[in-house]
């Protein structure tokens, strides 16, 4: 139906249901509507999530025996490596920015749309692209590249695998990532509307805005370390390549100068997302408003000072050895301040266990435990010890998975019904994040203790002793993809076909997005709010404002 | 949240927030050879002395004249802008074409002392590169990886300020609409100071 | 009406460009004389020294950065802070290195 037909219907006109310039699907994938574009990031996101954690299964069944179980090393190697590339570079960076960030950053400032739509679409396309060239290098002649997604030279200049096709979709992931971050701080210094100063933002926008300066600064540093990699095995320059008098140790300290900064692009959103959702089903303010605020752009600047804490064991100088451990230990401060506001907002708060908060707990759960065990790799002298064993492994999926991860399944559950429309179930939700957190620690915790006992990371092979910790890791994963696959098939059949939800506020929150059509319209705003409060104004104990779709 | 309706805004342009685009841009590409002058500084640490000796075979004269041309096409990039704003439009044109030839002589010049190097056998994959000591290669590599990349964005400059110009022809760009030239003209000055760094570093070093 | 073109921001008038102009050509001269006279370590540092007045007059200047709303200064000072921090953290591992 038009425009006109479908304001007769509904009273407004969904961004759904909207009729542009494009019909058909070229009206999806030529919008520049913001929103639009944060969901033809979400699909595109969930297919690539879909591929990775096939790779993470396979990884885990090769693990299952010591030797061979299902394939030869070769491969075995190139599913570690499309694992790290697919999750990290397809995933975790850009997950919440480029989904979420997209949808709600306008909405949550008051504005109609990034300040460059076409930019954006942009970005989406860059994304795409490179995913497909990734999974394009799987069936290439060469195969996928087996060189771990770190690419350490030498071997990544040695190799005959598809390191050039690897490192340029990479290249294309890192534009997109750059231009999101350009766009979300120009969004956010220019737009805001009337009265929305910066300490009445909402605390997600905070959080995008600190990892905006992380995508624009850092992530430049691995775009010419990877065009540099392909300069070298096309050229053979001798930039990095021992042989040729190059400086293996130089690439990775120019690899980890961004991607130290990336695992912050990938948290800070999570914690803006935990921001939102404390407050609205502990229904109270959030405590420390400003030191969450400041505490991300904390963790932005800390973040990009401790790079070499990657490189303890590879004979850097003891003196750059003390300073990166020392600074590494700085960083977890502003992280700290952020889990003990959370901690205080709970604090004598109505508390609501619905399943976005679900979710958020378990962020604060699992991230503390992923960021305690950072400090003890901080430690120079335990890192001798732990570097490349599963300990590691165990840490950065505590992090990155339990938390962004569950930033990211929180951010769904919160957030997908305002963007269609529609309600899940809510019971079979919680089932499914009840299975995915007994899953996920199944999976992971082992590995610290194996990792702590000397299972060195990425090897193929063990010794025996490493089996029961290897055997219960891998069934621990197939419990974890179960509680995955019910609760994505939850949230897609829910979107699709689930309850009709028109309530302008589902959960009760209180920051913008609340306040406007339930999906939103094209516009997002008829008129642009005044901004005369700060966010999160809750009173205490108001159970009558929990709207009737979720009480059951 | 407390809010309030207001009246409808309209959708207006915001010059300043273009031009924070491109500044922000600019981070980017000063970042990204920044990764290169990180290279250089660490390489050169390691080996001063050959790359005091690698760098007495560039040509000191086309270097400097070299960047003599890049600092006038800045200053005709300049000059085009306040050009157009004050609706000289042929002046504007005319400053952005002088800046695009002087972008083509420097490329020339580059051209040229290329062809010199490659001529005499020093290009990377050459049997004279592959057995030079360490230090002298390592100065080479840098040489041609930057000023190479560097050359690409004079190009991409070059290109860009073409289109502006077809703009300012076509009234695009007006003195009363012209932050895309403001924002082709900050591309091309971040050009010539990537070029301003570039040029001590590699010639004059000795 | 309510276009932010910023006419009166960017109101340099040409002879200023001219003398910017003429000053790095100058100050081009002098690098390039400097760097003949051998001192040392310092002769590199001229160099760079003299690379970056030049650099700020191409910002301040050219690229109108002294006309423009703050924050543009705050960024460019935070994008180069993160660069000079970044290589004296880079220094801090090589000049500290016995071997390699």
């Amino acid at each position: 139906m038009d425009n006109n037909a479908a304001v007769a219907a509904n009273g407004h006109v969904s961004f759904l249901d909207y009729q542009g310039k494009y019909k058909g699907i070229r009206a999806w994938i030529l919008s520049t509507d913001h929103k639009r574009i944060g969901i033809l990031y979400l699909i595109a996101l969930i297919t690539f999530f879909a591929i990775g954690v096939t790779f993470g299964f396979l990884i885990r069944l090769e693990l299952l025996t010591p030797g061979k179980t299902i394939v030869e090393p070769q491969v075995y190697n190139e599913f570690f490596t499309l694992h790290g590339v697919i999750m990290i570079f397809l995933f975790v960076i850009p997950g919440l920015p480029a989904v979420f960030g997209n949808f709600f950053l306008p909405i949550m400032i008051g504005a109609k749309d990034v300040a460059f739509p076409r930019l954006n679409l942009l970005s989406w396309w860059l994304y795409v692209t490179g995913g497909v060239m990734i999974i394009a290098s799987i069936i290439m002649p060469g195969g996928p590249a087996d060189t771990g997604w770190t690419f350490y030279i030498p071997y990544s200049i040695r190799t005959t695998t598809n390191v050039i096709v690897t490192g340029s979709a990479a290249l294309l992931l890192g534009f997109s990532s750059i231009l999101t971050g350009l766009n979300f701080i120009t969004t956010i210094h220019r737009l805001r509307a009337p009265g929305m100063g910066w300490f009445r933002m909402p605390l997600f926008a905070w959080s995008l805005y600190a990892t905006a300066w992380i995508q624009v600064l850092a992530t430049p540093i691995i775009a010419i370390t990877l065009l540099l990699i392909v300069i070298e095995r096309v050229f053979g320059v001798g930039l990095f390549d021992p042989a040729l008098g190059g400086d293996p140790i130089l690439f990775q300290h120019l690899f980890w100068i961004y991607s130290h900064p990336a695992v912050y692009i990938m948290i800070v959103p999570a914690m803006g997302v935990v921001s939102e959702i404390i407050p609205t089903f502990a229904r109270r303010t959030i405590f420390g408003y400003k030191f969450i605020a400041f505490s991300s752009l904390g963790i932005a600047l800390f973040g990009s000072l401790v790079w070499a804490h990657h490189m303890f064991a590879v004979g850097m100088s003891d003196t750059g050895q003390f300073i990166f451990s020392f600074l590494t230990f700085m960083v977890a401060i502003p992280s700290a301040i952020k889990v003990f506001n959370w901690t205080a907002t709970l604090y004598k708060g109505s508390i609501s266990l619905e399943p976005p908060m679900l979710f958020a707990l378990a962020f604060i759960f699992l991230f503390s435990i992923g960021g305690f065990t950072g400090l003890i790799q901080g430690a120079l002298s335990v890192d001798i010890h732990l570097t490349d064993t599963s300990f590691i492994v165990a840490h950065f999926h505590y992090v990155m998975f339990g938390g962004t991860g569950m930033g990211i399944f929180a951010a769904l559950h919160y957030w997908l019904p305002k963007m269609f429309g529609r309600m899940y179930n809510l019971k079979v939700a919680k089932v499914a994040f009840w299975i995915i957190f007994v899953g996920f620690n199944t999976l992971y915790f082992p590995m610290f203790i194996m990792g702590w006992l000397g299972m060195p990371r990425r090897y193929y092979d063990y010794l025996p002793e490493y089996t029961v910790y290897h055997q219960i890791a891998t069934v621990g994963s197939w419990i974890l993809i179960t509680g995955m696959i019910i609760m994505f098939t939850n949230l897609i059949k829910g979107m699709r076909k689930g309850k009709i939800v028109t309530a302008r506020n589902i959960w009760g929150g209180e920051t913008l997005e609340w306040t406007i059509e339930t999906p939103p319209t094209h516009e997002n705003y008829d008129e642009l709010p005044l901004i005369t409060g700060t966010p999160y104004e809750y009173k205490q104990n108001d159970s009558e404002e929990i709207p009737e779709e979720i009480n059951h | 949240m407390i809010t309030q309706e207001h009246a409808a805004i309209h959708m207006h342009r915001d010059d300043i927030a273009s031009r924070m685009g491109m500044w922000l841009f600019l981070f980017t590409e000063l970042l990204l050879f920044g990764g290169l002058f990180f290279l250089y500084s660490v390489y050169r640490f390691m080996h001063q002395a050959d790359f005091h000796v690698a760098a007495k075979e560039l040509n000191v004269i086309i270097g400097t004249f070299n960047t003599a041309i890049l600092l006038t096409s800045s200053l005709t990039m300049a000059v085009s802008i306040t050009a157009i704003q004050r609706n000289s439009k042929k002046i504007s044109i005319i400053f952005q074409v002088l800046t695009v030839l002087l972008a083509l002589a420097f490329l020339v010049n580059k051209y040229f002392e290329w062809m010199t190097k490659i001529h005499h056998g020093i290009y990377p994959g050459s049997d004279e590169y592959l057995s030079m000591e360490s230090g002298r290669r390592l100065f080479f590599a840098l040489y041609f990886v930057m000023t190479g990349l560097h050359a690409l964005h004079v190009v991409i400059g070059m290109v860009l300020i073409s289109v502006m110009t077809r703009f300012t022809v076509k009234n695009v760009i007006t003195y009363d609409n012209y932050v895309k030239l403001e924002a082709a003209g900050l591309y091309w000055h971040l050009v010539d100071i990537i070029w301003i760094f570039l040029f001590p570093l590699f010639y004059l070093i000795t | 009406m309510d276009t932010h073109h910023s006419k009166i921001e960017h109101a340099h008038g040409y002879s200023i460009y001219i003398y910017v102009w003429m000053s790095l050509l100058v100050l081009t001269g002098v690098t390039v004389t400097v760097s003949g006279i051998n001192f040392g370590a310092f002769t590199i540092a001229a160099a760079l020294i003299i690379a970056s007045v030049k650099s700020y007059l191409v910002l301040t200047i050219f690229m109108h950065l002294r006309l423009e709303m703050k924050a543009f200064r705050v960024f460019v000072v935070v994008a180069l802070l993160f660069i000079v921090i970044s290589f004296i953290l880079l220094f801090a591992d090589y000049s500290f290195l016995s071997i390699r």
